[in-house]
């Protein structure tokens, strides 16, 4: 049995949620194998080859995979002759935009957003929203999976020394090609990965109105978050969103501020150890998750915990 | 052009499911139903296209039990001009539904096929991607802007740091997102032309596909519950919770 972990990266830096995936490819037997398809990413390989459960790392470089298009970084993966038993990717906007694509061509049906590896053939994943657990058995030759970042606990990123080998990368489709990209810029941590994460909805008013959540964040070392209702409404860009089809995150501390509690947005944040949930509607569902709930109006209470933290 | 729009019927978004006793599955029987929401916007998308004259045709396709019937008279009241349901009782895994489309694709030929990013009862985030792959066509999937020009296509992708445009050839599948449009309302009047447009059945057997699953669900929990939480009446309360009770700040 060996593992092939597609890397998830920005050709100079290995994403977290690779470790993770990492740490999830561990829990199976047999070997790992780590394939890095970008261009110019001898960097982000040296990083994968230091991971612990790591025992191989296949580059694949070529101008055309520097954006990591589906189409592309497909033909990477079908290109690599070895015969892997399971195929894993992180279930961030990168694995689910490509993973389908190979288990379609490998003709297998793929298990998506595992959060526990039962055994070899049976995982768990959640199904409506994250208010059912499904275990599910493959019974595909292959396993093609993603993996919830957020249910696996990485590894140690040193001490691992991986062989690096220079594969194939395969050939440009020409299907799709990249124009542009928009990031959005922030200096707090990570959404995905922080150890605390401050979000606001609705109830937050106006896009003005965050500066007061950002000010709390940098206070927590917490990154900021949002309900949909918060991105529709213009305060917030959308990747800040966090819910069934925003981001799942997992923190140690997630503070809800002006959030009613959908089941879309429970479904991205109810894992997280503590919730904390203020908000002036003593009948908000958030307080059902809530470990700890604050009715009170959250323009007096937000600038109080600034101040007494 | 001519847009295919592939539609999913699913528990209503707004319905708290309940995990059945015997852990065999979620209670689906008498649970209101509706078409899942990431549908709707990319049937709206295509009814869009056709009023800015770009597309000339559309086809709604589903594939279920005989009451998706209303699920499609649904799309076609949004303004598809025909529906196709591809009749099967069994519950196909995104695989199979994919393959079922390709045939679909085949026999309409659009130059683009619209899908939602996901359904909401399995949350897989597959089926267009294995369409796209088994076609060989390139996919803009996570689609918060789509722009047509000839011949190609420019989506605008919510991806997890922000936004990401790529250009696409057509024909290619696109998967929607959140953002991407407000879906209307039907009218009544529509909804009462809708019951005359054409809505074609196709056994899912005809198509020769195979739709045997692969995977095996051998059970379904409910997810673990939650201890409950307190009221604190204060931020001060709540801060010397958090730090020596909770001890996470």
């Amino acid at each position: 049995m060996t593992t092939l972990v597609i890397a998830e990266h920005d050709n100079s830096e290995l994403q977290a949620s690779t470790y993770n995936t990492i740490a999830a490819a561990s829990q199976l037997e047999g070997e790992t194998v780590v394939l890095v398809a970008g261009h110019d990413c001898q960097s982000v390989a040296d990083q994968a080859a230091k991971a612990e459960g790591v025992d191989k790392v296949l580059l694949a470089q070529a101008e055309f995979l520097e954006h990591l298009l589906a189409e592309d970084v497909e033909k990477a993966v079908m290109a690599q002759e070895g015969d892997y038993s399971h195929i894993l990717a992180p279930a961030s906007t990168f694995g689910k935009n490509m993973m389908p694509r190979i288990a379609a061509l490998l003709d297998v049906q793929q298990i998506s957003d595992i959060i526990s590896v039962e055994s070899a053939d049976t995982f768990k994943r959640p199904v409506y929203a994250g208010n059912a657990i499904a275990t599910v058995k493959s019974n595909d030759s292959k396993k093609v999976i993603t993996v919830r970042s957020t249910a696996f606990d990485a590894l140690s990123t040193e001490g691992g020394s991986a062989e690096i080998e220079t594969v194939s990368a395969g050939s440009h489709t020409e299907l799709s090609n990249y124009v542009g990209e928009e990031l959005t810029e922030s200096e707090r941590p990570d959404l995905g990965t922080a150890n605390v994460v401050v979000s606001g909805g609705r109830g937050m008013g106006n896009g003005e109105n965050f500066e007061m959540l950002e000010t709390l964040a940098d206070k927590l070392g917490a990154a900021v978050g949002a309900s949909r209702a918060a991105v529709d409404a213009g305060f917030v860009p959308n990747d800040y969103q966090v819910g069934q089809t925003g981001k799942i995150v997992a923190p140690e501390l997630y503070i809800a501020v002006g959030i009613s509690g959908a089941i879309q947005h429970l479904a991205g944040m109810k894992d997280s150890k503590v919730i904390v949930a203020i908000n002036k509607d003593e009948e908000a569902p958030i307080f059902q998750v809530a470990d700890y709930g604050l009715v009170e109006d959250l323009f007096k209470a937000v600038p109080e915990l600034i101040e007494a933290l | 052009m001519k847009i295919l729009v592939a539609i999913k019927r699913v528990i209503d978004a707004n319905v708290k499911v309940r995990v059945k006793p015997d852990n065999s599955g979620v209670e689906t029987a008498n649970v209101k139903m509706s078409m899942n929401p990431f549908c709707e916007i990319a049937v709206e998308e295509a009814v869009r296209l056709k009023e800015q004259g770009v597309a000339s045709e559309i086809v709604a396709v589903s594939i279920g039990n005989q009451q998706c019937q209303e699920t499609l008279r649904t799309a076609l009241a949004l303004g598809a001009d025909k529906a196709v349901l591809v009749k099967t009782d069994d519950d196909l895994e995104p695989l199979a539904v994919a393959k079922t489309l390709q045939k679909v694709v085949e026999q309409e030929e659009p130059q683009m096929v619209l899908l939602g990013k996901q359904s909401i009862d399995g949350d897989n985030n597959q089926t267009g991607q294995m369409l796209a792959a088994l076609l060989g066509w390139g996919q803009g999937t996570f689609a918060s802007k789509v722009d047509m020009e000839e011949g190609k296509t420019q989506v605008t992708r919510e991806i997890d740091g922000g936004l990401q445009t790529i250009e696409l050839k057509l024909p290619a599948v696109i998967t929607t997102d959140l953002r991407l449009n407000e879906p209307r309302f039907a009218s009544l009047p529509n909804i009462m032309k809708a019951k005359r447009k054409p809505l074609d059945e196709i056994a899912l057997a005809d198509l020769g596909v195979d739709t045997a699953n692969r995977t095996e669900t051998l059970s379904v929990e409910n997810p673990p519950e939650r201890s409950e939480g307190i009221k604190v009446e204060t931020v001060a309360e709540l801060v010397d919770k958090l730090k020596n009770e909770a001890k996470v700040i």
